[in-house]
């Protein structure tokens, strides 16, 4: 096992993820097989080649005209919400 | 027998007032209310609004308008949000969601005059290439029942290939329309992306995402893909280039096209689905064109590179759902991080979950550079062995798929074994290319699809050489069977 429980613990962590007693060890066991399968990169010549986060080069990020181009339409936006009030989304209390 | 008809056919039906699109659309929901329960391809029906936009459409008809999908029905992958309807992207985590506008796809397809029926079964948030990840539970390959269609466009692939609408709308990240397309005997276009703007299309990996179509054929497809692609200032990666009249060079002859034929892909691949593969480059041979060997040497590293890139991108997309401002939320949490472990512990399903941790490893503190950097340069690497073959020929061929549709739970439990069924197509996604799934023939009674690859913005180049097949080949007219009537 390339990772263990403390791993994917720590993981589900951050991704903010709750993960139950039966998911725990069907995790572990499948991601360290991802990891173990991906693994095969680490044996590739890469040297000084850039890293690719665009698959079209030459793009850059657009810019527009700073004005108003949208409508307040927040009652239908948050019509999807689970907890409005006053316009405002409900949270568990945060601070005492 | 409205459903065997080709959009252009229905097109001067509807324009001679022989059929009106009301009409037209009652067929095609008849067959979804009689053949989806065995499919289960559509999640949501939208029957009443289809038969007013048919209405709709028929005045706008009578009214002397005229155009290609005016009055023509067809279904959305449920990924697209759709003003006022549930779209659910396959998720109990969207189960409750009523999208409060519409993608551009939608939109443009309703300008367009086409005719939404409903909305289409997919692996949860398109992760998947079985269409078994769906909250809604596995979509039936209408081939075979006890196979699985592809995914993740799972649900739309079934629907044309049952002929449940005349198209329909899928999204490809690592081959999610070109995979369900080869395996249900449809033909299915990955536009280069960029072409086709994905606002309101929800994200799952945003540097491979590509919305595209399902049709019974390519010159089918050139029409619906006409509607689709071009330029939305609302998408911050779509492309400001003109649309060719795709329709307009179906035609052309293919006399002195280069096609390589990609060495890496026959590496292993079965004998029977091997000998379809070269039958069909032997057509292509008869049609003029020269078929040369190439070797793209860092090809076999896509799928690896894919299940880094993908996940990192998708951990960072599917953050938004919290449970705060829509979605699914846990009942009665304790406080706001018990709130969003639980919502998202919850809502998503066990690969979405498994897939955002992938994500949320390969980008984490001491982890980064050894796995998402190192996975970038390798992309660079495959996209400069494609770049160097389109130096050489003008397309790439190949099979979309290693296998014929393989039986449901078969490798669900076993996730490097499903990810490697998309072996063929992700180099396509990583390098941002245009790719096309046609019917090529078939192995034990199952559909199996030929695969072209063109360099970016040859969607016509790759339409046209998949009509000039169709034109010499029936493959794409066969029904399944119990399907056809």
């Amino acid at each position: 096992m390339s990772l263990t429980r403390k791993d994917v613990e720590k993981i589900a962590h951050l991704a903010r993820l709750s993960i139950t007693e039966q998911e725990m060890p069907v995790y572990v066991t499948s991601l360290s097989s991802i990891v173990d399968f991906v693994d095969e990169l680490s044996r590739v010549q890469t040297g000084d080649v850039l890293p690719m986060a665009h698959p079209l080069d030459g793009q850059h990020q657009r810019l527009r005209a700073d004005r108003v181009s949208e409508s307040d339409q927040h009652e239908k936006y948050q019509a999807n919400a689970p907890a409005v009030q006053a316009g405002l989304y409900v949270v568990p209390r945060v601070i005492e | 027998m409205l459903h065997t008809l080709s959009i252009g056919e229905l097109g001067r039906s509807l324009d001679s007032g022989q059929i009106s699109s009301v009409e037209l659309t009652r067929h095609f929901l008849g067959r979804i209310e009689r053949l989806n329960p065995a499919l289960n391809a559509l999640i949501t029906l939208t029957a009443e609004q289809a038969l007013a936009t048919a209405a709709a459409a028929d005045a706008r008809r009578a009214a002397g308008e005229r155009g290609p999908l005016l009055g023509i029905p067809l279904i959305h992958k449920d990924i697209f949000c759709t003003d006022g309807v549930r779209t659910s992207c396959g998720s109990r985590m969207l189960d409750n969601f009523v999208a409060p506008y519409d993608a551009t796809v939608v939109a443009r397809l309703k300008e367009a005059g086409a005719v939404m029926l409903g909305k289409a079964n997919m692996d949860e948030f398109a992760m998947g290439s079985s269409n078994e990840t769906s909250y809604y539970g596995p979509v039936k390959n209408p081939w075979d029942t006890t196979k699985v269609p592809g995914g993740s466009s799972g649900g739309s692939a079934a629907a044309t290939a049952a002929r449940l609408a005349p198209f329909a709308t899928g999204t490809d990240t690592g081959g999610s329309i070109r995979q369900p397309a080869a395996l249900t005997g449809v033909t299915g276009v990955k536009p280069t992306y960029g072409r086709v703007s994905r606002y309101g299309m929800i994200a799952f990996a945003s540097s491979l995402d590509q919305a595209g179509v399902f049709a019974q054929s390519a010159a089918d497809a050139a029409i619906v893909l006409q509607a689709m692609a071009g330029f939305d200032p609302r998408d911050s990666t779509s492309i400001d280039a003109p649309v060719p009249d795709y329709s307009a060079t179906l035609n052309a002859p293919l006399a002195g096209l280069k096609i390589g034929l990609l060495r890496e892909f026959f590496e292993g691949l079965e004998a029977r689905n091997s000998a379809l593969i070269h039958e069909a480059l032997t057509i292509y041979r008869n049609l003029g064109a020269q078929t040369v060997e190439v070797s793209l040497p860092h090809l076999p590293l896509s799928v690896p590179t894919y299940y880094v890139v993908a996940p990192a991108e998708c951990s960072s997309n599917l953050s938004r759902f919290d449970g705060v401002r829509f979605g699914y939320r846990c009942e009665k949490p304790k406080d706001l991080l018990d709130l969003y472990t639980r919502s998202r512990g919850e809502g998503f399903g066990a690969e979405v979950k498994r897939r955002i941790m992938t994500g949320t490893y390969v980008l984490s503190a001491g982890y980064f550079d050894a796995y998402y950097l190192k996975a970038q340069k390798v992309r660079r690497l495959i996209t400069d062995d494609f770049r160097s073959a389109f130096g050489k020929v003008d397309l790439l061929i190949g099979p979309t798929t290693p296998t014929p549709a393989f039986a449901i739970g078969a490798k669900i439990n076993d996730p490097v074994t499903m990810y490697l069924n998309d072996i063929y197509t992700i180099g396509a996604n990583l390098a941002g290319l245009p790719g096309l799934s046609l019917p090529c023939g078939f192995v034990d009674g199952l559909p199996m699809g030929l695969q072209l690859i063109g360099p970016h913005f040859s969607e016509a180049k790759l339409l046209n050489a998949a009509h000039r097949f169709q034109e010499s080949t029936d493959w794409h007219r066969r029904s399944p069977p119990g399907y056809e009537r």
